[in-house]
């Protein structure tokens, strides 16, 4: 297996410019149903965008063949310019940074045993591991005393935080946030973005996140992207889809919306 | 998981040190009824008495496994009959061959016969004499006139060519209420009258106790029963002077001499040894150790039985647990396979192993191994499916390489259900173990096995209450290991 292109490693500097992700003319369906109907999409670094649309619209689709959990049908997917494939898949994956709606914590290990678990396997110290856990805990406002707890002792959102901060252990350059914040209630729901909008302003990352929330969208993401029927409907900024939607779609999914934010 | 392994291996050196202190002496057989383990005990005291080494391998089970134990070497010596001979292990032979006939015939195969020991042990029908008497039955043609009697027999006749097929052919008896069972149980089913006709030996001690009438046999269908040694013939050359010992005792035995030794152990409950010895004008040798003494010695041999063969399941069931849950259609076959080794009876799975590993512990462990697999396997396949995929996909979007998923995510979370299969592997091998000794594996069947066959209640709760109290302790056992186990994180059962 000769890796097509060259490694992906941390450095890259002669591809700054290009995007992130690619997707190429990329297809996924499940048995007889469409989930991912051609669709070309480049993700430029440093970018929070919210991929928006209803359920089984291919949102989540879209982002787990981001992951290389699913393969496409057809077309490529590229990441930091190199074609995801097995050769290339398990070192572009220690390069981002995943968090899914139930937070996916191991529910055996403690907090720390959840960050430490690829560190460690990378060859970190415990010392440096704690002291990464450390500065991460107060990053994302979660009490020091709970890394010694089990998931199943935490509430929801110190669980989301957890999940946040597993995936940041490693400070990947991609974040991938699969309805992070989906179980939450209000309260800590708000929280959290409010927090995940700083983090994302400050931390320089290119984010994709999944929500069917626009709201949440409209304020922690500066590009969106709506699906319908595994294709993009429109993509733009919150602005640009609100004030010339491109469909009655786009009108009343972002009506569906009760209070919008003022766009950032 | 480190536990494990150091158990398994810790067992294993167990077993090492246990077999590497055996020395070689002439090694004897007996069948599962009395009057075989007195011949055996008489044969071992008689070799003793002379300078002889010899032990003695008690109630190995029916004729077919004592023929395959000395054929393979595992023994060199038993006690058995003409008749048998001609009829089941030869069963070319003519049923008149004279004992030179069967010496030549015997010889191809590495095997010698005494000359006859001096008594008779022939197949035989009996009924309860007060009912014979009312129904006017006294030879087996008789038999014919009573269509629904319910017949008893013990396994091995019905099984024989020379047995109960035979019988029901030439007399053309027509009972259709016709089952199988232990021979010494057949005497109790007589006595509550559950059955009214069983096959019996013509030495049986029962036959005066339960006042039986033997049916005559006047269509002459069971051959000459003559007991004889039959041995090795490389144990001639080996230790001539062994076979000169067994030779000696040709001629000295006769039926009322030998229903004597069986009503002595059957009815009056000494043991083989004491009755053997006073017929060779022996002193009766020390009665074998005290209850704790035996209870200690059954223990470990059953603990042996029992931990080898689990250990070497795990280690075995453990990757094809977690080969049947990668490969879904690998996963069809070896669950497929290791289900069908369950439905194999475990009788039959114990004699199965005999040709490959003899008689003894190796082919109870191997048996044993067998029977642990299903579980093992099935409940390690079930708790890895079971995980729930979330968990899966995060670890494989981390960059985790396949066997860091599985040895720090995947084993764990189903490391519950893992146990609970090697639990239920366990607590089965310990009942099973008990059929061990059918195949001269000891353990707490040894017991068990004699007081089935004495009709002895003590010696069978010896055997059964340690067995049901280790199935016990080793239920406890796994429950402690997997509370200790089981993260703090996995007891809760909220879902998060």
């Amino acid at each position: 297996m000769g890796a097509r292109g060259r490694k992906i490693t941390g450095e890259a500097a002669d591809t700054a410019d290009a995007p992130m992700f690619e997707l190429l003319g990329v297809r996924k369906h499940y048995g007889d149903s469409i989930a991912v109907d051609g669709i070309s999409l480049a993700f430029a670094r440093g970018v929070v965008t919210a991929l928006i649309g209803s359920s089984g619209s291919g949102k989540s689709t879209l982002l787990r063949l981001l992951t290389g959990l699913l393969r496409p049908d057809a077309g490529e997917v590229r990441f930091d310019g190199c074609s995801l494939d097995a050769a290339t898949l398990r070192q572009a994956r220690q390069r981002m940074g995943y968090v899914i709606q139930e937070g996916g914590l191991f529910p055996h290990r403690t907090v720390l045993g959840n960050l430490s678990l690829l560190p460690v396997h990378l060859g970190w110290s415990g010392a440096r591991v704690l002291e990464r856990a450390r500065e991460l805990a107060v990053r994302v406002q979660l009490p020091e005393a709970l890394l010694q707890r089990y998931p199943s002792e935490l509430s929801g959102g110190q669980r989301q935080r957890v999940a946040l901060m597993r995936a940041l252990m490693l400070d990947p350059p991609v974040l991938l946030l699969d309805e992070p914040l989906g179980a939450l209630d209000p309260i800590v729901r708000s929280e959290l973005q409010e927090q995940l909008a700083d983090m994302f302003a400050e931390l320089d990352k290119t984010v994709l996140l999944v929500t069917h929330d626009v709201a949440e969208a409209a304020w922690l993401a500066s590009r969106l992207v709506l699906l319908r029927d595994g294709r993009v409907e429109q993509d733009g900024s919150f602005a640009q889809l609100r004030q010339s939607p491109a469909s009655t779609h786009v009108r009343r999914f972002l009506a569906s919306a009760r209070s919008l934010p003022e766009a950032p | 998981m480190r536990l494990l392994l150091a158990l398994v291996l810790g067992l294993a050196c167990m077993v090492a040190v246990a077999y590497a202190a055996t020395p070689p002496p002439v090694r004897i057989g007996s069948k599962a009824f009395t009057e075989s383990v007195v011949l055996g005990e008489i044969a071992r005291l008689d070799l003793h008495e002379h300078g002889i080494d010899a032990v003695h391998r008690r109630s190995l089970g029916g004729t077919r496994i004592l023929w395959r134990a000395l054929r393979h070497g595992d023994i060199d010596v038993y006690p058995e009959y003409t008749g048998t001979i001609v009829q089941e292990l030869l069963p070319d032979t003519p049923r008149g061959a004279s004992l030179a006939q069967l010496r030549a015939r015997l010889k191809p195969l590495g095997i010698g016969m005494t000359a006859p020991l001096g008594f008779e042990d022939s197949y035989a029908l009996g009924m309860r004499t007060r009912l014979a008497q009312k129904l006017g039955i006294s030879t087996i043609s008789d038999l014919r006139a009573h269509p629904d009697l319910a017949l008893g027999f013990s396994n091995e006749f019905m099984d024989r060519e020379d047995g109960w097929k035979r019988l029901k052919r030439v007399y053309r008896l027509p009972q259709t209420d016709v089952r199988g069972m232990d021979h010494a149980l057949a005497y109790r089913a007589l006595a509550s009258g559950a059955i009214v006709v069983t096959d019996l030996y013509t030495t049986d001690a029962e036959i005066p106790y339960y006042h039986l009438r033997v049916l005559r046999d006047d269509r002459h269908v069971f051959p000459a029963y003559r007991a004889v040694y039959l041995y090795r013939l490389d144990l001639a050359q080996r230790d001539p002077g062994a076979l000169a010992v067994l030779e000696h005792l040709a001629g000295r035995i006769d039926v009322a001499a030998m229903q004597r030794m069986n009503a002595a152990v059957k009815l009056d409950h000494a043991s083989e040894t004491a009755v053997a010895a006073r017929f060779l004008g022996l002193p009766a040798p020390a009665t074998r150790g005290g209850l704790v003494h035996r209870l200690l010695l059954r223990s470990g041999q059953h603990l042996i039985l029992v931990g080898i063969s689990l250990g070497l399941a795990i280690v075995l069931a453990l990757p094809l647990g977690i080969v049947a849950a990668r490969w879904q259609r690998l996963g069809h076959a070896v669950m497929a396979l290791t289900g069908v080794l369950q439905t194999v009876p475990s009788l039959a799975m114990f004699v199965f192993m005999i040709p490959l590993f003899g008689i003894g512990a190796e082919p109870a462990i191997a048996a044993l191994f067998f029977y642990s697999l299903l579980p093992i396997v099935r409940n390690t396949h079930a708790g890895l499916r079971g995980i729930d995929p979330a968990l899966l996909e995060s670890a494989a979007v981390m960059g985790l390489p396949a066997h860091v998923r599985l040895l720090q995510v995947e084993l764990p979370l189903a490391r519950r259900s893992i146990l609970a299969g090697i639990k239920t592997a366990a607590v089965i091998n310990v009942g099973t173990a008990t059929l061990g000794a059918l195949i001269g594996a000891g353990g707490y069947g040894q017991p068990i096995l004699t007081g089935i066959r004495l009709d002895d209640l003590g010696l069978i709760l010896e055997g059964a209450i340690p067995a049901a109290v280790l199935a016990l302790v080793a239920q406890g056992l796994f429950e402690a290991l997997e509370r200790a186990w089981t993260p703090r994180g996995l007891r809760r059962r909220t879902v998060h």
